[in-house]
C-alpha cells in the first residue's frame, strides 16, 4: 500500500511530524514501512506559464516558437511538445531552473532563435513514466484554467509529497484504505480522524427502482450488493488534486468516473465498480455463480471461459463482470457514457481469491476483497462515489440504490481486564493505561472497575480473541515499554538426544579424517534421482517421490543417495581449478514403497564422502599421494572402530561404479552402504579424474551402536608377536585368509593385521604375498612358547588347505 | 708416609684437572684406585707402620681416596655434560622447514551456526528436536491456525507432493508434534533445527531450499516480556554484549500478538548505513505468543497454558555475522567459500 503523506493530512493532523518520523512510528506500532520515496526530486524555478502565443519555427518543422507569459516577464521558448498550443497554462523552466537528475535549464539558441527556457512535461518533471496519464505520455501538462501564472508547479502537481510504502500483512486488510492508515496514524499520534464528506444532494424526483433492480442467487457469496445510477455525466479529467493523489498512490488517472472509482477504493478501502448504463441492456442484476463453460470478454480484451466457481454479475441474460475481479468489455465506461450505473458490493474472499488465481487477474479490487473488506463501509463508499460524481462530472444522482442486503455488520465484542493483560504482557499497566489505548485506537467500550468490554469496529476484522485485543494493547503501550524478563524452568532439562550426539560425534570424527562437510539440495533430477542408488535403498524402493508441480527439471524429485549431488559439487569445484577434494554430507534420502504416495515417505540419515585428487600434498621427504581405494576404505573403517561397531567389506558389483574396485559395507551380514571407485565412464561424463565414494545408512550404523561399554581388564599377561607371509593365487582375497587367521587362532590370537603386500619379481605369474603379523596374548596366563607355536601351525595349515597357500619363506 | 700420600694426592688431582676425555679419567681411575693402583701400592705399605701411626695414616689415605674420587666423579660428569652439548649441537635441524601436513576437514558454516544456537539455547533449558521434511498438510498448516484457504498461506507458497503431503515449509510442525507428544500436560521448551523448502527461485536472497531454527516454550503464566528477555539474551551471546534488540509487533497466524525482532545495526552502531537501510536496526527473526488455537489444536488449554514461540533463518544470520553477501553461496559448496569458515 501507497500511502501519500500529502493526502494522508487531510484526515489526520500530522503536525509537524516528518514523512521519515512518521514511517519509523509506523513501523514500530506494527505495519512496516519499508520506504519513503518522493514524487519527485527536488526542482527550482519551475513555474505556471501562459502561453500567450505559439507558432511554427520558421527553420524547423517539428519545433514551437511560443511567448510564454511567467509573471514578471515573457520567455520566448522553442517547444517540441505536439500538444502545445495557445492559450495553455503550462509548466515553465526558467533559465536557471535545476530539473530532477540534476538537468539545468540555460538560455540556448535553437536553429538560430534563443530559447529562454523549457516547457516541461509530468515526466520531465520527474514522475514515474507508469503513473503518467497516457494521452499525455509523449507531451507537456496542461493545468487547468484556474491555475494562477507565476506559481511554483512543485505543490500545484505535488511533487513535493512523500510516499510511504506499508508492507501490510493478511491481517491487516484494514490499513489497504488511506482511511484506515489514518485510524492507525491517529491511534499512533493520539489525534482525531476527520472523515470524508458523504451528504449527497440526490434528484429527489426520481427512484433508482425505476432503473435497475438487484437479485441475488448466491447468497453465500455476495452479501451485499448496491446499486446506484447516476446520470448525465461529462467525462473529463478529474480534478489534479485527485490526479495527484493517484498518482502518489501508484495509479494512473484515466478519466474523472474511473478516477473517482480508484480514488474511493483507495480511500474507503471498498472496491467500486462502474457500468455504462445504457449498455448495460437491462434493468435488472442477477449475481450467480457462472455456469461452466460460459465466457465473458473482460476489460483488458481477453475472452475467458469460466467454471462454476466464479462469481458473476449478470443482467439477467449473460454475464457483464466477475465479480470483484474485472468488468466486463461491453458495459465499460467511455468517453461516449453519459449514465453510470455504480455497483457497491461484499463479495465472498475465498472465491474472488479462486478466480484470481483461475484467470491471473489480480488487482487492487481483488486484493481488498480477498482480504475482506469493512461490511460497514460498502454501503457509504457508493455514496461517497456518488458525492464526487456530483462533484466532478457533473452528475445527477437518482435517489436510493437498489440493494440486496444481508450482511451481517455487527461488532464483535471481546472482554479484556487489567490483570489478565499484565499476566500476559509481564507489563505493570494500570486501568488508565488501559482505557487511554483503547481511546487512541477509537474502539468503543464499557468499563467495570478493571475489567472492559470493547466493541470492536468492522474495519478491525481481525480482532476477535482476547490475544488479539491483547496485541492492540501492547502495540499502541509499546513494545519498547515491556520489561526483560527472563522464564522459570520447567522442570526438563535442555540438551541433545544420543542420536544428535552422535550425528555430531560421526561429524567431528569424519572432519577429523580430513573431509570437509557439504549442504546441498535434497531435490533433485530424474537422471540423479537413479543414479548411485545404495543396494539396500535399491531393494526397498518402488519409484523416487515426486513434487506434484516442481519448479524446474533440475528440482523434481526427492533424492534417493547423496552421492549425486555430491559429485555435481565436485564437478563445479573442478571447473574452478579445485581439484584435490574430500566432501562428505549427512543428510536425509527419502524412500517410498508406493507408486502414489498415501504416507510420509521413510527418511533415511545417511552419510556419503566423495574424494578425488591428491590426499597428501607433496612434501619434502614427503611423496605425493592420490585418493584411492583403502584411503577410502580406511576413513569408513576408522569411523566404525572409533564406534566400536564391528564392519566387514564384500567385493560386488553396482551400476555407475568400478566393477572391480566397489565393495559393500556390512554389519552382521546386513548390508548398510557401500564404497568404492566410481565408474570411469561416469567419471568421464561429470569431467571428473578418479573419484572414489561412500555411502552409508546412518540409521542401522546407530542402531548397532552401544554406548561406552563397563569397564573390562586391561591385559596383565605379556603378549607374543608372531609374522607371516603367504603366497596367494591373485583372486584369494586378503581379508577371507585374515578371517581364516582369526576364527582357527581364536581365543590365543589377540589380533591380526595385514602389515604388507607384494606383488613381481620373485614370485611366480598370478601370485601374490601378503604378510600379517598375529599378536597372541590370554588374558588370564601367560602363553607358552609350545602353545603359541602349536597354534602357530595350526594357522598354517588351515591357510593352506583352505586358500592353497604357502608360506614365503 | 703422609707425605707420600699427599704427594700422591696432588699429583693425581693435577692430572684429574688436565685430563679432557672420559677414557683418560678411566685409566686415572685405575692408574691410582685399581687393584694395582698408586695408593693400594702406597697403603699396602701400612703393615710396617706402628700401632699409633696406622690409625693416623689409615685416615690420611681415606681422605685422599675421597679427594680423588671426588674429583673423577665431578670431571667425568663435566666430561659427560660437555659430550652430550656436543652432540645435541649436532643434531640441530631447520627448523623453519614446513611440518607435515595434516588433512583438514571442517564442518559446513551453517552447521557451525546452527549447533552454536543449539547450544545456547541448551545453556537456557532447551532440548532439541526434530521432525519430517515431508510433512503432512496437517501439521505443517492446520495445527498451526493456518486452515486451507487461509490468506496467509500465499505467505509460504509450498512444494506439494499429494494434496496432504508436502515439503514442510518452516520447522513450526515440529512444535505442533511436541505438543501432541506432551500431551498438553508438562510444561518444556525445545528448539528444531532443520531444512525447509519454499516456491522461491535461487537467487542471492532467496533458495528453494534454506535452513530455520524454531523454538517454543509453554508452560504456566508465559509472559511475554520472558519472549523479549530470552530474545534479547539470545541477540547479545550471538552477536555481542553491545547489541540493543527491540520489537516491532508483526503478523504471524500461529502467535498472537507477534513480533519481529530487530538488533542494532552492527556496522554504523544503529547511526545508520547503508547495511540497514538508515534506520539503524537489522531484522533478525520473528515470534511471538503461541496463538491459543494452536496450543487448543496441540492439547494445551490456553486458559491454564501460555507460551512462545520464536524462528529465525541460520542464513541470514550467518550472511549477517560473516558479511556473506548471497545466499546460494551456501549450497554451492566451493571449497575456497567453505574453508574461510571451516574454523568458525
Ligand atoms: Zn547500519
Amino acid at each position: 500500500m501507497l500511502v501519500s503523506y500529502n493526502w494522508l493530512k487531510k484526515y489526520v493532523d500530522l503536525g509537524n511530524v516528518t514523512p521519515e518520523e512518521l514511517a519509523a512510528k509506523i513501523t514500530k506500532s506494527g505495519i512496516e514501512v519499508e520506504g519513503v520515496e518522493y514524487v519527485s526530486e527536488q526542482s527550482t524555478d519551475v513555474v505556471v506559464g501562459y502561453v500567450a502565443s505559439c507558432e511554427k519555427h520558421p527553420d524547423a518543422d517539428k519545433l514551437n516558437l511560443c511567448q510564454v507569459d511567467v509573471g514578471e516577464e515573457k520567455l520566448q521558448i522553442i517547444c517540441g511538445a505536439p500538444n502545445v498550443a495557445q492559450g495553455q497554462k503550462v509548466a515553465v523552466a526558467k533559465p536557471g531552473a535545476v530539473l530532477p537528475g540534476n538537468f539545468k535549464i540555460k538560455k540556448v539558441k535553437l536553429r538560430g532563435i534563443e530559447s529562454n527556457g523549457m516547457i516541461c512535461s509530468l515526466k520531465e518533471l520527474g514522475i514515474e513514466e507508469k503513473y503518467i496519464p497516457t494521452d499525455i505520455a509523449d507531451g507537456i501538462f496542461v493545468f487547468p484554467e484556474d491555475a494562477t501564472v507565476g506559481e511554483p508547479v512543485d505543490e500545484l502537481l505535488n511533487l513535493n509529497d512523500a510516499v510511504l510504502e506499508l508492507d501490510v500483512l493478511a491481517n491487516r486488510a484494514d490499513a489497504l484504505s488511506m482511511l484506515g492508515v489514518a485510524y492507525e496514524v491517529a491511534a499512533i499520534l493520539d489525534q482525531p480522524v476527520k472523515l470524508p464528506d458523504e451528504a449527497v444532494a440526490v434528484e429527489e424526483s426520481e427512484s433508482v427502482n425505476n432503473y435497475i433492480s438487484v437479485e441475488v442467487e448466491a447468497i453465500d457469496l455476495n452479501p451485499y450488493y448496491g446499486a446506484f445510477v447516476i446520470k448525465d455525466v461529462e467525462i473529463k479529467p478529474s480534478p489534479l488534486w485527485m490526479r495527484n493523489h493517484l498518482m502518489a498512490a501508484g495509479i494512473r488517472p484515466i478519466n474523472n468516473v474511473v478516477d473517482i472509482t480508484n480514488y474511493v477504493l483507495l480511500e474507503y478501502g471498498q472496491p467500486l465498480h462502474a457500468f455504462d448504463y445504457d449498455k448495460f441492456a437491462s434493468e435488472k442484476i442477477v449475481v450467480r455463480r457462472a455456469k461452466n463453460d460460459e465466457t465473458i470478454t473482460t476489460l483488458d480484451g481477453q475472452e475467458r471461459t469460466l467454471t462454476d466457481e466464479n462469481l458473476v454479475i449478470t443482467n439477467g441474460k449473460e454475464p457483464v463482470a466477475l465479480a470483484g475481479v474485472m468488468g466486463g468489455l461491453d458495459t465499460e465506461v467511455t468517453a461516449e457514457t453519459t449514465n453510470v450505473l455504480l455497483e457497491a458490493a461484499y463479495f465472498d474472499a475465498i472465491t474472488v481469491r479462486k478466480t484470481v488465481k483461475q484467470t491471473g487477474l489480480r488487482s487492487e479490487s481483488s486484493t481488498r476483497f480477498e482480504k475482506g473488506v469493512d461490511p460497514n463501509r460498502v454501503k457509504k463508499a457508493g455514496i461517497r462515489a456518488c458525492l464526487l460524481l456530483q462533484q466532478y462530472a457533473g452528475g445527477k444522482v437518482v435517489a436510493g440504490a437498489a440493494e440486496f442486503d444481508e450482511l451481517e455488520r455487527t461488532e464483535k465484542v471481546v472482554e479484556i481486564d487489567t490483570t489478565h493483560i499484565n499476566n500476559r504482557l509481564g507489563t505493570e499497566m494500570t486501568t488508565v493505561d488501559i482505557a487511554s489505548t483503547l481511546k487512541r485506537l477509537q474502539f468503543d467500550y464499557k468499563q467495570d472497575a478493571d475489567q472492559f468490554t470493547v466493541h470492536v469496529p468492522t474495519r478491525r476484522g481481525d480482532i476477535t480473541l482476547f490475544e488479539d485485543m491483547l496485541e492492540e494493547v501492547a502495540r499502541i503501550y509499546g513494545y519498547d515499554n515491556l520489561p526483560f524478563t527472563l522464564p522459570g524452568g520447567t522442570g526438563q532439562s535442555g540438551g541433545i538426544t544420543e542420536r544428535q550426539q552422535l550425528k555430531r560425534r560421526v561429524k567431528n570424527f569424519i572432519q577429523g579424517a580430513g573431509l570437509m562437510e557439504n549442504l546441498t539440495y535434497s531435490l533433485t533430477n530424474e537422471q540423479d534421482v537413479k543414479r548411485l542408488i545404495s543396494p539396500e535403498v535399491a531393494n526397498v524402493t518402488t519409484a523416487p517421490v515426486a513434487l506434484a508441480m516442481p519448479m524446474s527439471e533440475d528440482h523434481k524429485y526427492l533424492r534417493l543417495s547423496i552421492l549425486p549431488e555430491l559429485l555435481q559439487v565436485l564437478s563445479y569445484n573442478r571447473a574452478r581449478s579445485q581439484v584435490n577434494l574430500g566432501y562428505y554430507e549427512m543428510g536425509s534420502i527419502f524412500i517410498s514403497a508406493e507408486n502414489e504416495l498415501t504416507t510420509q515417505p521413510d527418511e533415511q540419515l545417511r552419510l556419503s564422502g566423495a574424494l578425488t585428487g591428491t590426499w597428501s600434498e607433496q612434501a619434502w621427504q614427503q611423496e605425493k599421494k592420490e585418493v584411492d581405494f583403502y584411503v577410502v576404505k580406511g576413513i569408513v573403517e576408522g569411523l566404525f572402530d572409533y564406534l566400536q561397531i564391528p564392519v566387514t567389506f564384500s567385493q560386488t558389483k553396482l551400476a555407475n561404479m568400478h566393477p572391480g574396485r566397489c565393495a559393500l559395507v556390512e554389519i552382521e551380514n546386513k548390508t548398510v552402504g557401500f564404497l568404492g571407485q566410481l565408474h570411469p565412464t561416469l567419471q568421464k561424463e561429470l569431467d571428473l579424474k578418479e573419484t572414489y565414494v561412500f555411502d552409508l545408512n546412518l540409521e542401522e550404523v546407530f542402531t548397532s551402536y552401544h554406548a561406552v561399554p563397563a569397564y573390562t581388564q586391561i591385559p596383565k599377561y605379556p603378549s607374543i608377536a608372531r609374522d607371516i607371509a603367504f603366497i596367494l593365487d591373485n583372486d584369494v582375497n586378503g581379508g577371507d585368509v585374515k578371517q581364516v587367521i582369526e576364527e582357527i587362532g581364536a581365543p590365543l590370537v589377540n589380533r591380526v593385521e595385514i602389515f604388507d603386500l607384494y606383488q613381481g619379481d620373485n614370485l611366480e605369474d598370478g601370485k601374490k604375498s601378503i604378510a600379517y603379523s598375529l599378536l597372541y596374548q590370554h588374558p588370564e596366563k601367560t602363553l607358552k612358547d609350545e602353545e603359541v607355536e602349536e597354534s602357530y601351525q595350526k594357522i598354517i595349515t588351515a591357510v593352506n588347505e583352505k586358500f592353497k597357500a604357502y608360506v614365503r619363506s | 708416609m703422609k707425605e707420600q700420600l699427599e704427594a700422591l694426592q696432588a699429583e693425581a688431582l693435577q692430572s684429574i684437572a688436565t685430563t679432557e676425555t672420559i677414557r683418560d679419567l678411566q685409566d686415572i681411575k685405575v692408574a691410582y684406585l685399581g687393584k694395582k693402583g698408586s695408593l693400594t701400592g702406597v697403603l699396602r705399605g701400612m703393615g710396617k707402620l706402628s700401632k699409633e701411626e696406622r690409625p693416623v695414616v689409615g685416615e690420611i689415605a681415606n681422605h685422599v681416596r675421597t679427594a680423588i674420587t671426588t674429583a673423577l666423579e665431578e670431571k667425568t660428569e663435566k666430561l659427560e655434560q660437555a659430550e652430550l652439548e656436543k652432540q645435541l649441537e649436532e643434531e640441530t635441524i631447520d627448523v623453519t622447514l614446513p611440518g607435515r601436513p595434516v588433512k583438514v576437514g571442517g564442518p559446513h558454516l551453517l552447521t557451525s551456526i546452527v549447533q552454536e544456537i543449539e547450544d545456547l539455547f541448551i545453556g537456557m533449558g532447551y532440548e532439541v528436536r526434530e521432525g519430517p521434511e515431508v510433512e503432512t498438510d496437517y501439521f505443517n498448516f492446520e495445527a498451526l491456525n493456518l486452515p486451507k484457504n487461509h490468506p496467509a498461506r500465499d505467505m509460504q507458497d509450498s512444494f506439494y507432493i499429494t494434496n496432504e503431503l508436502l515439503l514442510r515449509t518452516h520447522t513450526s510442525p515440529v512444535q505442533a508434534r511436541t505438543m501432541q507428544e506432551y500431551n498438553g500436560e508438562k510444561p518444556f521448551k525445545m528448539i528444531c533445527p532443520g531444512k525447509v523448502y519454499r516456491r522461491d527461485t535461487d537467487d542471492a536472497t532467496h533458495s528453494h531450499q534454506f535452513t530455520q531454527i524454531e523454538g517454543l516454550y509453554v508452560d504456566k503464566n508465559v509472559r511475554m516480556s520472558d519472549l523479549k528477555g530470552t530474545l534479547d539474551k539470545f541477540a547479545k551471546k550471538m552477536f555481542g554484549e553491545d547489541r540493543e534488540i527491540r520489537l516491532r509487533p508483526s503478523f504471524f497466524p500461529f502467535t498472537e500478538p507477534s513480533v519481529e525482532m530487530d538488533i542494532s545495526c552492527k556496522v554504523c552502531d544503529g547511526k545508520g548505513c547503508s547495511v540497514c537501510k538508515s534506520t539503524g536496526w537489522i531484522e533478525i527473526l520473528g515470534g511471538g505468543m503461541v496463538h491459543p488455537k494452536v496450543l487448543e489444536m496441540g492439547g494445551y488449554d490456553p486458559e491454564v497454558y501460555s507460551g512462545f514461540a520464536f524462528g529465525m533463518g541460520p542464513e541470514r544470520i550467518a550472511m549477517l555475522k560473516y558479511g556473506v553477501n548471497d545466499i546460494r553461496h551456501f549450497y554451492a559448496n566451493d571449497i575456497r567459500f567453505l574453508k574461510q569458515y571451516h574454523k568458525a
